[in-house]
């Protein structure tokens, strides 16, 4: 238990002392105060109800882009295509979602706005699953290949009419697909955008974990992910499992949509939600698969984000990125660091009176 | 004009070959990380941060020179995080390039904005200035950024096929273990090779700033990400990495010409290149032998 606790914190803890140095360097350098400007982060962000909220709004999205890239992780696959994903699922919501009938109640708008979106993502993600797959294509440059692709994509039918003319938004998703704002329950958010999509990323992010842990597909896919050729050789179907972890990943992308298209703008345009998909990879490389951890890293991503339109006025928000970076680096730093000590730690005795027995 | 005699004429010619340069050096700096066994998609942001150094350096001095020196200064230096953070830090390749891609995004626009108060580009600079009344063959065959590129080509060539540090390089990248058992600092040969790698793409990157006179937030538009396909495309080996990143930025070239020229929505001729790149995967990816496959000992450490 000890163990665990010191190998779940040592990273973050990394983590936090890394962006913090760095963001101290960068504000520095600019010419601004340290101190004001983190002053001014935390005003901005969890200092205010309607900060906390905006906080929230910019978690949901990379809650999902987060789970789903901790998905495709589990098997060993790296999906950087979660930014496209997103983005051809978000077309697809605004599409499907004001092309229903006006009048359509929730039960039916709504889950048919977000199916059609988690398709349109699952079936952007199944080019590189089956390139890899099929090809072992490895799905680091087919994903960013796809998206690429995706803007393309999404360009093209925003120009060919998808979307209002003259301009590159589609028309408005029927009230019925909307998601109920938080601020309609809880008055404290008032003027925030967050919605409850943050209470289904949640909900997402622990059936994916549970998943994980509990069914045999998700058993295999982790599986796969340590070892796969002796999954190979307990006759798991290893290529489908990883199409399969691929596209599923590339459908809880497509749900980031929830947060964007459906909670906050109520219609889809041009570039909404981009960048999510690079964060949700920063998410899962920081989250490591437990349901806790995502939830807090898309928190402190949130956090960064508007954090960084806190500061504007004073320090680009550009900063953010960088800090995203350095947190990133000093996480994986620390933890290839505990997981080496870890190794050490276990074979030493093993090794140790081996040494000299021979060929081993 | 027609289309077909725009493509077929010597400027569109000429507009090929300077688009493949900041390909070719990428992938250049990609065949060597690579077969040194350093999975590198740090290419992209590596060219992004030259490409700022060589103009910030240049706009400060004055001087060409001194900004080439920045570009692939810096694109070395770039190179060498990543080398520190994969060969010593022992932390995944990819994870460390996509930090670094995300640093070098948002770091330059950073620095954008700190240097000229301007988030979208730079001053213009001078660039390189030669040869004003050659001719365009002349002008193009003796391009400065276009002969080093060969030359260092060539030299990558000849020094992996032929010379003892090139035997080693490969080795590393075959098999660390290996290289490692019969005396071979694997770890100091993999951090030389990315550095030589961040240094060569680094020329990419100042030779894509010097053509357009400035630096452009995100001027890379997916380059080096093209650039890595390019590696992939060509088995590893440095003169077909060339020859495939020629075929991209034909492709690049022709996009431009024929978004000009024909009524057909640009966004289909814009995504040319990168589909492109994932029939070229689809095929190559297939191939496991021969000597145009993947270094066995890729992203992997010795034990």
């Amino acid at each position: 238990m000890k163990h665990l606790v010191r190998v779940l914190q040592m990273p973050a803890l990394a983590g936090l002392a890394a962006g913090w140095l760095a963001f101290c360097v960068l504000v520095w350098a600019y010419g601004a105060s340290p101190s004001a400007m983190a002053t001014l982060l935390v005003q901005g962000t969890w200092g205010t109800s309607y900060g906390a909220g905006q906080v929230l709004f910019k978690a949901t999205p990379l809650l999902f882009t987060g789970v789903a890239v901790d998905l495709a992780l589990r098997a060993g696959l790296f999906n950087i295509g979660a930014e496209g994903q997103l983005a051809v699922a978000s077309l697809a919501a605004g599409v499907v979602g004001s092309r229903l009938p006006h009048g359509t109640p929730a039960v039916l708008a709504l889950p048919a706005t977000v199916a059609a979106a988690m398709a349109a993502g699952a079936a952007w993600a199944a080019v590189p699953a089956l390139l890899k797959g099929r090809f072992g294509a490895h799905e680091v440059i087919s994903t960013i290949m796809m998206n690429r692709v995706a803007d393309g994509v999404v360009g093209l039918a925003i120009a060919s009419g998808l979307a209002l003319t003259g301009t590159v938004r589609t028309a408005d998703v029927v009230p019925g697909a909307r998601m109920p704002r938080l601020e309609a329950v809880f008055p404290a958010f008032r003027g925030s955008a967050a919605s409850f999509a943050i209470v289904l990323a949640v909900v997402a992010t622990a059936l994916v974990t549970m998943a994980h842990r509990r069914t045999r597909l998700g058993r295999e896919i982790g599986l796969i992910g340590l070892n796969a050729r002796a999954m190979e050789a307990e006759k798991v179907p290893v290529k489908r499992r990883l199409e399969q972890a691929l596209i599923a990943s590339g459908a809880i992308a497509g749900a980031a949509s929830l947060g964007t298209v459906l909670g906050y703008k109520g219609y889809f345009e041009e570039g909404l939600g981009a960048g999510a998909g690079f964060g949700g990879v920063a998410v899962a490389l920081l989250g490591r698969g437990h349901l806790g951890g995502l939830v807090l890293a898309a928190l402190l991503f949130g956090t960064l984000q508007q954090g960084g339109l806190a500061l504007n006025a004073h320090v680009p928000k550009e900063l953010m990125d960088v800090l995203q970076g350095v947190v990133i680096c000093a996480v994986a730093l620390a933890d290839a660091r505990l997981r080496a000590a870890a190794v050490d730690a276990v074979t030493r005795p093993i090794a140790k009176p081996a040494r000299g027995a021979g060929a081993a | 004009m027609s289309a077909f005699e725009v493509i077929v004429s010597g400027t569109m010619l000429a507009q090929t070959v300077r688009m493949t340069i900041p390909y070719a050096c990428a992938s250049l700096g990609g065949v060597v990380s690579e077969r040194s066994g350093v999975v590198n998609i740090a290419l992209e942001g590596i060219l992004l941060s030259s490409a700022l150094a060589a103009v910030a350096v240049q706009g400060a001095t004055g001087s060409a020179s001194a900004g080439v020196l920045a570009g692939v200064g810096s694109g070395a230096l770039v190179g060498l995080v990543h080398a520190a953070l994969v060969v010593r830090g022992r932390i995944d390749a990819i994870v460390s390039g996509l930090a670094i891609n995300l640093v070098a995004a948002g770091g330059t626009r950073f620095a954008l904005r700190a240097l000229y108060g301007s988030s979208s580009n730079s001053p213009s600079v001078r660039g390189v200035r030669y040869g004003d009344d050659w001719g365009l063959v002349l002008r193009t065959l003796l391009d400065p950024f276009l002969l080093l590129t060969l030359a260092a080509a060539g030299l990558l060539a000849w020094s992996l096929a032929r010379t003892r540090f090139g035997l080693r390089l490969r080795a590393c990248g075959e098999d660390p273990s290996a290289a490692q058992a019969v005396g071979v600092d694997v770890a100091l040969t993999r951090t030389l090779a990315v550095t030589i790698g961040g240094a060569i793409c680094g020329l990419g990157g100042t030779a894509l700033a010097f053509e357009l006179h400035q630096f452009q937030a995100g001027m890379t538009g997916g380059r080096g990400f093209i650039a890595l396909a390019a590696v992939i495309v060509a088995g590893w080996r440095p003169w077909p990495a060339l020859g495939a990143c020629l075929a991209f930025a034909t492709l690049d070239a022709l996009q431009i010409v024929l978004q000009n020229q024909t009524r057909v929505p640009s966004q289909i001729f814009a995504v040319l290149p990168f589909v492109a790149t994932l029939v070229a995967l689809a095929v190559v990816s297939r191939r496991t032998t021969g000597n145009a496959r993947a270094p066995e000992g890729l992203g992997k450490h010795p034990v």
